[in-house]
């Protein structure tokens, strides 16, 4: 009979420690070196957060080919773009449209 | 006309730069100096541009060529200042910048999209007569590796650059 007390505590407590914890969202950085994306493809989740480091000594753009976002990244600095939609993202320089990358984003 | 000129310039520019001269081979402050004269030339192009175009693709592109030329340029300089070279004058520099000079006279004379599309044009025809002088003759003649990787560098901004310009061509159309 006492066992029948015990159980419910017993059944909460295993579902706190079974309960899958939530993702961490993570920051993934891309270098823009020698008018390069590096690396040209990543995977990412929403939440995420993507950051482009440019290392050039000139200006830089990660525009969106579906025009979703265009961010402009001025020479030794850093733009950064929190993902919100899942799917595949080819994007692109504008000043150098020879410079390809792609993001995959899951859910 | 346009045509004409932008491939006198590239007949021009090539052979002076491969054809054996009194002097062969081009020497790294001959190299420099055209490479600055050819920025310096694209530099003043997008200024007249931004005075004159009200188009926001031009005046986006005019833009970049000032901000990457005036970069690659005062990269050039410090290199050169390092290295303790003296960018020397040549008859391609003079040549190229003869052209320009010509070119901007002409394109002054016109506005609003006559002068988009002759800008837009020439930009396109310039940077395909300065990158393929780049790929065939100053960066194989380069000797110091730090002047060779700055021009290779360059060469890919303004193969971007030539991209760009076609782009903005393909929109005034």
């Amino acid at each position: 009979m006492r066992a029948d007390h015990l159980l419910p505590a017993f059944v909460v407590g295993l579902s706190i420690w079974c309960m899958p914890t939530a993702q961490a969202a993570d920051v993934i950085r891309i270098t823009i070196d020698k008018v390069t994306f590096a690396p040209a493809a990543v995977s990412a989740r929403v939440g995420d957060t993507i950051e482009w480091v440019n290392d050039d000594f000139v200006a830089h753009t990660a525009t969106a080919r579906n025009k979703d976002w265009d961010l402009n990244i001025l020479p030794h600095k850093t733009g950064r773009l929190t993902l919100t939609k899942s799917g595949t993202f080819d994007y692109y320089c504008r000043y150098h449209p020879q410079m390809k990358g792609q993001l995959t984003v899951a859910e | 006309m346009l045509k004409i000129m932008s491939g006198a310039v590239a007949v021009l520019l090539l052979s002076a730069v491969a054809a054996p001269a009194q002097n062969a081979k081009l020497n790294d402050a001959q190299i420099a100096h055209i490479a600055y004269t050819a920025g310096d030339i694209d530099v003043k192009a997008g200024e007249l541009a931004l005075q004159k175009s009200k188009d926001k693709a031009v005046r986006d592109f005019a833009t970049s060529m000032v901000n990457d030329h005036k970069a690659v340029n005062d990269k050039a300089l410090a290199l050169l200042k390092k290295l303790n070279v003296t960018p020397q004058d040549n008859d391609t520099s003079k040549a190229l910048a003869k052209q320009a000079a010509d070119k901007r006279v002409e394109l002054s004379k016109l506005s609003g999209a006559a002068f988009d599309k002759a800008y837009a044009a020439n930009e396109v025809a310039f940077h395909k007569t300065v990158n393929g002088a780049l790929e065939t003759t100053l960066i194989p003649s380069a000797s110091n590796g730090e002047l060779k990787e700055l021009l290779q560098t360059g060469l890919k901004l303004f193969q971007g650059h030539q991209q760009h310009a076609e782009h903005v061509v393909a929109g005034l159309k």
